[in-house]
């Protein structure tokens, strides 16, 4: 073994992140580490990489020897690297110097050497078979290439062991593929490579064995032959889950939204769709489909150059996305982190934001009373877990931010709901909580429009899937009569 | 850039006076002290702070010069540049420690320490101005003359220490391992931790050479004015950070160029110049400065480079969820 860890504890002021886990890499091999938000997975990453200090008693071996005393630079010397989530890359500097920061360490100040960073950077993405221009600024790039110069910048050292942190969660299907070659290329290397991944399909496909961690506990290690995503899933969360196609035919319903030849140029043309009463449509396709321009014009950020919007049989004039909330439509976006939520101000002032004209008292200030009356509503309906309304937003999980930025959206009472990406950086046992909720308003008469690059989200929560790719709607399937696998291989196409 | 060569070009074209090298000369004289200012705040806006206090930092620098250099009996300029960039470091440490030691963002920090100073210089010299500077420090050094048509064309002193200092800043930040560890830091200060610079070490680095700047800046002016009054720079660091700014530097870090800060403080002399020469009364300035920086930054290649990352910015933003 590589790693072996034993007995590895960890203590925050009387919480326990860890509790006796065990661990192990074998060189070369790409290994899952799972489990849902707040799991002990980043805390056993940081032990490791010698940011924490494990409590005493944890044996840690690297290559058969103690590591006693790590520090984040005996790790890396060890031949350790940890790619975050956030990538900690420079944007303002070129791709090259990124990639050999490493040159401009250490030592005593001297020369910079832009050559020989050059020199470094270019062997080490043709190493990886990928091939982006050596001077570009990072910031101009696309995610997946920043991720890819973040690799390229772990394999500078002598490096035998990578942690990648959720690297796929921005990507799409085939930018994650390019990426998952690139992990086996490392494996096939003699790199161990260590993968945390919401995303259960590519855990299964791409890793060996998966470690799986619930509430700070070792759950197991298990190898992925013969795992299915629904097994690991209940090995994460400790809960069963059933998933049924929920796909049924609601043509007898009033239409409420209807799309005619929507066009703006450059980001889509010619949509045509409808969304009645009580059905979720999902649109589908790969990144830059146009999936997320579609849905800004219909919540008013962006006007189109033609085509017409009715809602409820009435033509709409959207100017701005204020129009569009008083007349009902509501777009939860897929970037809650920066646009969905005021981060730090309190649970209780997000959820308000868009409603605060209706929560207006005597001499018109806003009345705390009806604020907090329609707070404790949502919070109730949607089961959000909270501590105090008065929180800041930012203490909340994943999930249950989204769910906040659903309440905030919910409040608005709206016809129409656009929900982008919801469950991007969710974790799966949140994931269905937000399901049930969109299930529920759909059955109260609500008319869902469900934006997703993951095929399984929309064909188990969708009536009717439209695909999109390069800006038009291009066919649609019915969950139920088409088998996913088809769906897939149509839009991965 | 553009804006500066437009601008040339209609006083050029407007004034017979502008384009000669009499004026030019002079434009460079003048705006000396604040192009050694630019290269200083230029270092610490890379790094990702901000410095308020240069400016009056460099008055108390030029008071305890002048008291230094007399209990040494006289000095010369050896002496007056070690000295004065022993002062001027010290203060910009002083800075450092409060940013960094404390954990206070660096605009707090430099508006209290502006106010210290400057109290501070108030009340220990009681306002009064120091014209007993020794000799060295006083005697116009003339570097470069020409007679043409129009009068003597000159170059001084203050002219070359820019050039100098200039082209040390530029080498730092370019050329230095140390200088890509500021740029790295401003960029991403998280980042830069992480990948092990020596944080601590950069906040210094940073305010202890925007420090010797302003010590060097402040030996300039004295030189240039003939005397040490205390109140003679304040107000300059608005002046000289919009210039900065102006010139491409970008506020939060990672980005800025000496040649854009060059230009940038050559934009606003060359406004001022130009309102003189076309008669313009003196009480106007201010008021078209503004309008011309407002103007530049909006016209300027930064200007439509934010423009650009705004209409980009969705790409960006998916950097950082999840």
């Amino acid at each position: 073994m590589l790693l072996e860890l034993r007995n590895v504890s960890k203590v925050f002021g009387g919480v326990r992140a860890l509790q006796s886990v065990s661990f192990d890499v074998a060189p070369g091999e790409v290994l899952c580490l799972a489990g849902e938000n707040g799991c002990g997975k980043s805390t056993l990453i940081k032990i490791i990489s010698g940011v924490y200090r494990p409590e005493p008693g944890a044996e840690m071996l690297f290559d058969g020897k103690p590591m006693e005393g790590l520090t984040p630079g005996m790790a890396r010397s060890l031949g350790i690297q940890v790619i975050w989530q956030d990538l900690a890359l420079f944007p303002e500097m070129t791709v090259a110097e990124n990639i050999a920061f490493e040159r401009n360490l250490g030592g005593r100040p001297r020369l910079v050497d832009y050559g020989a960073m050059r020199k470094i950077a270019a062997e080490m993405l043709e190493r990886l078979g990928v091939g982006i221009d050596l001077d570009t600024p990072v910031r101009e790039l696309s995610i997946a290439q920043r991720q890819i110069v973040a690799i390229c910048r772990a394999l500078i050292a002598e490096t035998r062991l990578v942690f990648m942190d959720e690297p796929t969660a921005s990507l799409s299907q085939s930018e994650t593929d390019a990426l998952l070659a690139i992990v086996r290329r490392l494996s096939a290397d003699g790199i161990a490579v260590v993968f945390v991944s919401h995303r259960l399909a590519e855990v299964l496909e791409v890793c060996s064995r998966v470690t799986v961690l619930r509430d700070g506990r070792y759950v197991g290690t298990f190898p992925t032959e013969g795992m299915t995503q629904t097994r690991l899933t209940e090995l994460m969360t400790g809960q069963t889950f059933d998933q049924d196609v929920r796909a049924a035919d609601r043509t007898a319903n009033p239409v409420v939204l209807e799309v005619e030849g929507l066009t703006r140029r450059g980001d889509y043309q010619d949509v045509s769709l409808t969304v009645r009463r009580g059905e979720v449509v999902g649109i589908t396709g790969r990144l830059g489909a146009g999936r997320t321009e579609l849905a800004l014009s219909l919540f008013g950020m962006t006007r189109p150059d033609a085509g017409t919007i009715k809602l409820n049989g009435q033509p709409l004039r959207l100017r701005s996305n204020r129009d569009a909330i008083d007349a009902g439509i509501a777009y939860v976006s897929e970037d809650r982190l920066s646009l969905g939520l005021v981060q730090p101000q309190s649970i209780a002032d997000n959820t308000v934001i868009p409603v605060l004209d209706r929560l207006l008292g005597p001499a018109r200030l806003l009345s705390e009373r009806k604020k907090s009356t329609l707070v404790g509503e949502w919070i109730k309906r949607l089961a959000v877990k909270i501590g105090r309304p008065e929180d800041p937003v930012n203490t909340l999980s994943g999930g249950n931010q989204q769910r906040i930025v659903l309440a905030k959206w919910l409040a608005t009472e709206p016809k129409v709901l656009i929900l982008d990406s919801p469950t991007v950086g969710v974790d799966v046992g949140a994931r269905a909580g937000i399901f049930a909720i969109v299930h529920k308003l759909a059955e109260e008469g609500m008319a869902i429009l469900l934006i997703s690059d993951e095929i399984p989200e929309v064909y188990f929560n969708c009536d009717r899937i439209l695909h999109m790719r390069d800006g038009r709607l291009i066919d649609e399937y019915l969950p139920g009569t088409v088998p996913m696998g088809r769906i897939e291989s149509q839009v991965h196409a | 850039m553009v804006v500066i060569a437009l601008m040339c070009l209609f006083l050029a074209l407007t004034t017979d006076t502008f384009f000669t090298l009499v004026n030019l000369f002079d434009l460079l004289n003048i705006s000396a002290v604040n192009v050694i200012f630019a290269a200083g705040l230029l270092v610490v806006l890379i790094a990702g702070g901000i410095d308020i206090s240069f400016a009056v930092a460099a008055s108390v620098v030029q008071y305890l010069t002048a008291l230094t250099v007399g209990h040494l009996g006289g000095g010369n300029w050896a002496v007056g540049f070690l000295v004065a960039g022993f002062y001027g470091f010290a203060l910009g440490a002083v800075n450092a420690t409060l940013i960094w030691r404390f954990r206070i963002i660096s605009i707090v920090v430099t508006i209290a320490t502006f106010n210290l100073f400057f109290g501070a210089l108030m009340f220990f010299t009681q306002g009064v101005s120091i014209y007993d500077l020794p000799d060295w420090w006083l005697d116009r050094i003339i570097l470069f003359e020409f007679d043409t048509a129009n009068g003597f064309a000159e170059l001084t002193l203050p002219v070359a220490v820019m050039a100098a200092v200039v082209f040390a800043t530029w080498f730092l930040i370019r050329r230095t391992t140390l200088g890509r560890q500021l740029y790295a830091m401003g960029d991403n200060m998280e980042g830069a931790r992480r990948i092990g610079i020596n944080i601590a070490g950069m906040h210094y680095l940073a305010y202890g050479w925007m420090g010797v700047m302003a010590g060097i800046a402040g030996l300039m002016q004295a030189h240039y004015a003939q005397e040490v009054v205390p109140n003679a720079m304040y107000g300059r660091e608005l002046e000289v950070l919009a210039a900065v700014v102006l010139g491409g530097a970008r506020l939060g870090g990672g980005r800025g160029t000496l040649l854009g800060a060059f230009l940038g403080v050559m934009l606003v002399a060359i406004t001022q110049n130009g309102l003189n020469l076309l008669g313009v009364s003196p009480y106007a300035f201010k008021m078209i400065v503004g309008a011309v920086i407002l103007v530049a930054i909006t016209l300027s290649g930064s200007g439509v480079g934010n423009l650009l990352a705004g209409a980009m910015g969705r790409d960006k933003r998916r950097a950082v969820a999840t």
